[in-house]
């Protein structure tokens, strides 16, 4: 059962990631990320890292996409038109992904992950590991989680001084 | 317990379609959609090895991934918003002052 819900979820998941590839308004692209992203939290409950799936819903949806659709709306005159994008370079992309497909699928085939020592004793932590997240983003990872903070904080100011209407950089 | 290779191949296929996006299509935001994806491909893989792992390491980097790529996203949208009030478009191909 659990097996076929995630493979709902990842098919989901890929066929509105496709949607964004064949689609030319970009209003629908958007949303259709919204989906895959929605989907790829999903996976990430399955993969027992329920604390990762609602960070991807709360940040990603609520922020990126948000901000994602706010930009497409000051890139774009007034107009009852709807933003629409071309597409470029089809065959090149086409056989360069194709062929990273390819290699990385050969490389997985070769792998025999039940055969490693560490899978074999296939420690799976429990599911409900949030508290031991924050032992160790309070313990163990307090520095990079300060320099996130700061990144955060310069991404911030950095935003606003480089939207600012005033031609003050020519 | 699912096969860790569904998750490796279903990143795997989320890698390609982000970097095919961002090859053929031509508006600078949807170009942005496909880094997000390729983001996510990679913390797919990080979430799924984490899971043989007792000090879940890779859920941890996993957060700071996406702590990175909202700040990133915040930055290039800014960037895009710029060159748009000064090309008046936010095709890629017409942003080619710089080009030679």
């Amino acid at each position: 059962m659990e097996l076929y819900l995630f493979y709902v979820f990842a098919a989901l998941a890929l066929v509105s990631a496709l949607v964004i590839i064949f689609t030319k308004n970009v209003l629908y692209a958007a949303f259709a990320l919204v989906l895959t992203l929605l989907c790829i939290a999903a996976v990430y409950v399955y993969a027992m890292a329920p604390f990762i799936a609602v960070i991807q819903i709360i940040v990603y949806i609520g922020g990126v996409l948000v901000l994602m659709i706010f930009g497409m709306m000051l890139t774009n005159r007034l107009s009852n038109k709807s933003l629409l994008t071309e597409h470029h370079y089809i065959p090149q992309g086409l056989v360069l992904t194709t062929a990273l497909f390819v290699l990385i699928y050969k490389a997985l085939s070769g792998v025999n992950f039940s055969g490693l020592s560490w899978m074999k004793e296939g420690f799976a932590p429990a599911e409900d590991n949030i508290q031991q997240i924050g032992v160790y983003l309070m313990s163990d990872y307090i520095l990079p989680f300060e320099v996130a903070a700061v990144l955060l904080l310069s991404a911030l100011i950095g935003a606003l001084v480089l939207s600012q209407r005033k031609e003050r950089y020519p | 317990m699912i096969p860790i290779e569904h998750f490796v191949l279903l990143s795997a296929a989320l890698l390609c379609i982000g970097l095919l996006i961002v090859i053929i299509k031509k508006n600078a935001i949807v170009v942005l959609m496909g880094i997000e994806l390729i983001l996510n491909a990679s913390n797919i893989n990080l979430v799924a090895f984490a899971r043989y792992d007792p000090s879940i390491q890779g859920q941890l980097f996993t957060l700071f991934v996406i702590i990175v790529a909202a700040a990133e996203a915040a930055v290039a949208l800014a960037i895009v918003v710029r060159v748009y009030s000064y090309f008046k478009s936010s095709d890629l191909d017409r942003i080619k002052e710089l080009k030679g």
